[in-house]
């Protein structure tokens, strides 16, 4: 029997439609396809290095600060060693600098605070579409880099965290340009407050002209590395390495 | 006496064609990985920051089985197409957008962005290239801008009569544009699709550090992130409306015109000879 004529053209359209979209999803699993979409991420790379290498990001005011600072992710780790160091303020924290460095460092918070501290008022960009502004305050990496001297073959700053996500150790690295920006500063303050530990208490990364899951929270140790496929997932990054995120995540 | 004989014109360059099809590519790769990742977080503001504790505009929100749209004040229930659907196995999801407008099709942010980014550069250097090129060889200024006479308000109302009683062009004047289409292409060309490249980098935190005042120009990011969802329904708006025309105007002839170039007018009736003399068609032909 033959069916009416706008179900068949349903049924046409549907049918079209629904090939299509099973199309997609079979090229969004093809390698190829993914590895000719992934060169926009280099090109966004590159063209982002070389029209804006050394551009800071936009500075508010106080009066632009979001109400509430929208914590995201892990929010306690809970390792013991992190409930150890939380319990006892962080007294006996210390933060470890090492990897392709001459002087490897271990810095307790009061060698933190005795850097020349900058605090910033900026845009925290999620992934996932959303903002908040809040006010940092830290010393500059590169300051803690200068003291620890890098070795000539070092190429990336590697931030190992104590939370762990879906089973694995966050971690995040940026290349020298970021390192060494500016604004990229290892927070302990937010709002003027000492950093919640939501917000990622001891110290966080701020590198402003990233997105947020650069901004890796709870920083136990600075590794100085030559090369990121070696570690890990090899990917550079926990969520790129458990979902696919960019590496570069300037867009 | 026999009618006149319709004639072919070559209408669309090489160059046009192969840009129309990129961008019905680029286009809905563009609209679905968007949709993706407006999944993400359904939520717009307006101003430099928002997040969950502040005030959206709009939002989609699903839960037990209802879906729901709030813009301002106003809420739609909106359960089986957004904030609450069925998938293909028939499982209710709660993600604003449902997996047939959507890619890839169940929910997966850092895939969309994969998409997103690589056709964002496939649709602006197009449209770059489109530009540069219709400048140069004058398409732009001869066949787009409105005539100071297609603008006078008779005209546009005649013109809006003419296509409500869908009349139309014959002859000579099919071959070129009216002044609907040419508003309409201009706004898609030098309005809607350069907000939409213009508001997507407001989005980039990189571009955000060398462009910060064009960020301050839409008012900040959450708002740039909401023109670039309001613009995306005007070009989509665009599109239905463009569809519908090349179905009502003939959509053999029409599709074919931007695949082969070719395309058949049909001679106007009112004019007793034919535009070409016939004794000339093979000719005609042959220059066209």
């Amino acid at each position: 029997m033959l069916l009416p004529e706008t179900d068949r053209r349903t049924l046409l359209v549907g049918g079209t439609a629904g090939l299509l979209l099973a199309g997609c999803d079979k090229i969004n699993q093809s390698p190829t396809a993914r590895s000719i979409f992934s060169l926009a991420e280099d090109a966004n790379y590159r063209s982002q290095r070389l029209i804006g290498r050394n551009a800071l990001a936009t500075e508010y005011d106080e009066k632009h600060l979001s109400p509430v600072f929208r914590p995201n992710g892990s929010r306690m780790p809970d390792s013991p060693d992190y409930q150890r160091h939380l319990a006892s303020g962080f007294s006996a924290w210390s933060l470890a600098v090492d990897g392709l460095v001459e002087r490897p460092l271990r810095l307790t918070m009061d060698a933190l605070l005795k850097l020349p501290q900058r605090t910033q008022i900026t845009r925290h960009d999620c992934v996932e579409g959303w903002s908040a502004i809040g006010k940092w305050t830290g010393p500059r990496l590169a300051s803690l880099l200068d003291l620890a001297r890098l070795k000539q073959q070092a190429r990336f700053i590697v931030f190992h965290c104590a939370d762990v996500e879906g089973g694995r150790p966050y971690y995040e690295s940026v290349d020298l340009v970021d390192a060494f920006h500016p604004q990229t500063i290892l927070a302990h303050r937010l709002n003027g407050q000492p950093l919640p530990v939501q917000n990622g208490a001891p110290i966080r990364l701020r590198v402003e002209r990233q997105l947020g899951y650069k901004q890796a929270k709870f920083v136990m140790r600075i590794e100085a590395r030559e090369r990121l496929d070696d570690l890990f997932g090899g990917k550079g990054g926990m969520w790129e390495d458990r979902a696919n995120y960019q590496w570069y995540a300037g867009i | 006496m026999r009618a006149p004989d319709p004639l072919d014109v070559k209408r669309h360059r090489l160059s046009t064609r192969l840009w129309h099809w990129t961008n019905v590519v680029a286009f809905f790769c563009m609209v679905m990985s968007g949709l993706m990742i407006f999944n993400a977080h359904p939520r717009l503001y307006w101003g430099k920051y928002g997040a969950n504790f502040d005030h959206a505009w709009l939002e989609i929100k699903g839960a037990n089985g209802v879906g729901m749209l709030r813009v301002g004040d106003l809420k739609v229930e909106t359960t089986g197409v957004l904030g609450a659907w069925k998938d293909s196995a028939g499982a209710i999801r709660y993600n604003a957008f449902p997996g047939w407008a959507t890619i890839p099709s169940s929910y997966n942010l850092s895939d969309a962005r994969l998409w997103h980014l690589f056709f964002a550069w496939v649709l602006a250097l197009g449209l770059l290239f489109y530009l540069v090129r219709s400048f140069w060889n004058r398409h732009a200024q001869r066949d787009l801008a409105p005539t100071r006479e297609e603008l006078k308000p008779a005209h546009l109302w005649q013109d809006v009569k003419d296509h409500a009683r869908l009349r139309f062009p014959t002859g000579e004047a099919a071959a070129r544009y009216n002044i609907l289409q040419k508003l309409a292409y201009g706004s898609v060309l030098f309005v809607m699709l350069p907000l939409m490249i213009l508001t997507g980098l407001c989005l980039s935190p990189g571009t955000n550090a060398w462009a910060g005042w064009l960020v301050e120009l839409f008012g900040g990011r959450q708002s740039a992130r909401s023109i670039h969802f309001i613009v995306m329904w005007g070009l989509l708006g665009f599109f239905l409306v463009h569809i519908a025309m090349v179905v009502l105007a003939g959509p053999i002839n029409e599709i074919r015109s931007m695949i082969t170039g070719r395309y058949r007018i049909r001679p106007d009736p009112r004019s007793k000879p034919a535009p070409h003399p016939t004794d000339n068609k093979d000719e005609a032909h042959a220059a066209s």
